[in-house]
């Protein structure tokens, strides 16, 4: 089959678009548990990603934590413990950690803005965002660093010699993003039969729908709200690693996690599936629009083309694809 | 004692509806405008111009201009850095344009321009509210910021990317440019500042502020009563953007002289800007100054004790700045949602009564 080379290449851009659309989607997902949980927007998500793969790098590699300020107040120079844990031990080491400061923000944070307007709480998770990335940058410096967990990387070969042959073009697609798109549909159906079927997921779905209503039926709402931040900071890892392989972990991956915003006004706020189609269409749209409209205008429209689809979309629609309807009452 | 109304006895309903109803607060009123005016510009270094006044009364317009939108009129906004980045390039292309008029006048066409744009930017605020406008917001942050980094006319085709303001007087004295005194800059920023203030005080104590916050307050209602939703957010949209805009200008003209737009108006400055008003108190124009006093002194001191004092790298120190900032959003949200603004508000009643307990 010989097809015009501009479409060729219009489908290999789809094609990864729609891969790093996934991506996108890894991190809205966590938005979105936590949005349904406890009603807050939490801006923190993309930092969150970032500190966890920040913390697993730092494990990984044996970095002491805090070395610079220990060296600068006791003048102790520290440089590691000087071992390389596997991968999965790292992994479940930065997991306790996320679980860990998931309690500290429930206890510290959360449980005295209890009834405060949502608007309040999201400024509370934008400080929550600036504190931990400091506190990440403190505790393992702030150079990039590159994220090793043995995910395979490089031209997906399959990929390549099929549309070869199909096409006489191979097309190429990094194989992280279809590790990528793999991990994502597991966390899904993870994600979705815990909710479904298992008695904390209950409990979440109920705290969702009625604070007061599941306090009058004995859930713990404390517990309830440290279980969905944990699970969110859990994403947030995975998320974290992903993106970390991609691109190296540094300062810039918590604003690509900025947006996972527009994915989210896409699919609407408190839709799982709606964050993972919402993070598809950004993510085709994205590179089709800079692949026919970019060179036109200079380039580099990735950096708003996601913000601004989602505003046009917004004023015709404005609980996204999948969200709930809003029902405003007097 | 000396903190009463007793004594201060009002005849007309003028006197009664007067921004310091209390005879001591007047007078400290215009003590720290005449030490502003009249000491400040004699005592001022290099130094103490540029880390801290000059970029404390610029933030402190931006803030009064975000605190219109988000304190008064309930629209969240996080589109202030692309804002800023209009009033800068709007002032850069006017002055440019027009070399012989006086760039007061490019200041306020600045301001005028982002007014415009933040119009078209808060168009779609009819249509969404809370969290989805604040994102929506993030789209003219991201844009603007493209745009102007993009688009070679808006640098006059420079090749470095840059805008540099050439210099330009103010009744024959320099106050852009490289050859400017520290108190003419800063004299230039201070009337803007107190000029601004002014008239936000008093415009949101009549009857568009009270359009604003009856459509803060509840929306729906507010439509009820009468108030028309479209003219309120717009008139909130196009004159916080006006603000926001003069900053923007005054920010790249007189502070920094020149400009890389991704770096000066990106998205932290944003953020930055909405830190003040948190801190401040929303609804609040004195609360728009402290915050912004805050904003720019804390800095100034981690770095002053971290890395002067103690020794510390620098870098160390800009991370524990990002966390201090951080924690201390949430200790005010925390402790006190409304502000060094309701602090102050607080010591007064204190002060009213004191030396008696009730």
């Amino acid at each position: 089959m010989v097809l015009p080379d501009t479409l060729l290449f219009a489908m290999e851009a789809a094609l990864n678009g729609l891969l790093s659309g996934v991506m996108y989607a890894l991190v809205a997902l966590g938005f979105v548990l936590i949005f349904k949980a406890s009603g807050i927007f939490n801006y923190a998500q993309g930092v969150m990603a970032l500190f966890a793969a920040l913390t697993l790098v730092g494990i990984q590699q044996g970095q002491v934590p805090f070395a610079d300020l220990i060296h600068a107040l006791t003048g102790v120079e520290m440089h590691g413990f000087g071992w390389t844990l596997p991968a999965v031990v790292a992994i479940v080491l930065t997991g306790i950690v996320m679980i860990g400061m998931a309690m500290v923000i429930e206890t510290l944070i959360l449980k005295h803005l209890v009834n405060q307007p949502p608007i309040i709480l999201f400024m509370a998770t934008i400080g929550l965002a600036y504190f931990l990335e400091g506190l990440g940058d403190t505790m393992w410096g702030s150079d990039i660093k590159a994220m090793d967990v043995g995910l395979p990387q490089g031209i997906t070969g399959w990929i390549d010699e099929s549309t070869n042959s199909l096409f006489g073009y191979g097309f190429y697609v990094d194989q992280l993003n279809i590790v990528a798109m793999v991990v994502a549909a597991i966390l899904v159906t993870a994600l979705t039969l815990f909710s479904q079927y298992s008695k904390q997921g209950r409990a979440l779905r109920a705290v969702a729908d009625d604070h007061q209503a599941a306090l009058s039926v004995g859930i713990s709402l404390r517990f309830i709200w440290v279980l969905v931040w944990s699970i969110a900071g859990f994403v947030a890892l995975v998320a974290g690693i992903m993106w970390g392989a991609k691109s190296g972990v540094q300062f810039s991956l918590s604003l690509i996690a900025l947006k996972a915003l527009p994915v989210l006004m896409l699919g609407g706020f408190t839709s799982i599936p709606g964050a993972i189609v919402g993070g598809l269409i950004i993510g085709v749209g994205e590179q089709l629009f800079e692949f026919f409209v970019g060179p036109l205008v200079g380039g580099a429209t990735e950096n708003w083309f996601a913000y601004v689809l989602a505003l046009l979309f917004l004023v015709f629609r404005p609980q996204g694809l999948f969200g709930e309807k809003i029902i405003e009452r007097v | 004692m000396f903190y009463r109304e007793a004594g201060d006895f009002k005849t007309s309903y003028r006197d009664d509806g007067q921004t310091f109803p209390i005879r001591f607060d007047r007078y400290r009123y215009y003590a720290v405008l005449v030490f502003g005016f009249v000491v400040l510009p004699f005592l001022l270094n290099d130094y103490w111009t540029n880390a801290v006044f000059v970029p404390f009364l610029i933030y402190a317009i931006a803030a009064i201009g975000l605190n219109i939108l988000v304190g008064y009129c309930g629209q969240l906004s996080l589109g202030t850095g692309g804002f800023m980045a209009v009033g800068a390039y709007a002032c850069y292309k006017l002055t440019t344009a027009f070399p012989d008029v006086n760039i007061v006048f490019h200041i306020l066409g600045a301001g005028i321009v982002t007014a415009l744009v933040g119009m078209l930017f808060g168009l779609p605020s009819l249509r969404i509210k809370g969290f989805y406008l604040a994102v929506a917001t993030l789209a003219a942050q991201f844009f603007l910021v493209w745009l102007f980094n993009r688009v070679p006319w808006f640098y006059n085709y420079s090749a470095s990317g840059q805008i540099s303001m050439p210099e330009r007087t103010v009744l024959g004295i320099p106050v852009t440019g490289a050859s400017v005194a520290p108190w003419a800059g800063y004299l230039v920023c201070l009337v803007f500042a107190v000029a601004l203030a002014w008239m936000a005080r008093n415009l949101t104590r009549g009857s568009v502020g009270r359009r604003w916050m009856a459509i803060r307050d509840m929306d729906i209602a507010a439509e009820i009563i009468g108030v028309n939703p479209l003219k309120a957010k717009l008139t909130a949209f196009a004159v916080s953007s006006f603000y926001v805009g003069i900053a923007g200008a005054l920010f790249f003209s007189v502070y920094l002289g020149a400009v890389e737009v991704g770096e000066a108006f990106g998205i932290q400055k944003s953020f930055a800007v909405l830190f003040m008003i948190i801190i401040g108190g929303l609804g609040s124009i004195f609360g728009s100054f402290a915050g912004a006093a805050f904003m720019v002194v804390l800095p100034v001191m981690i770095k002053l004790v971290l890395v002067d004092t103690l020794g510390w790298p620098t870098d160390l120190g800009a991370h524990i700045q990002l966390m201090v900032v951080g924690a201390l959003i949430i200790v005010f949200l925390i402790a006190e949602p409304h502000g060094m603004a309701q602090l102050w508000r607080l010591t007064k009643e204190k002060l009213r009564l004191w030396p008696f307990p009730h």
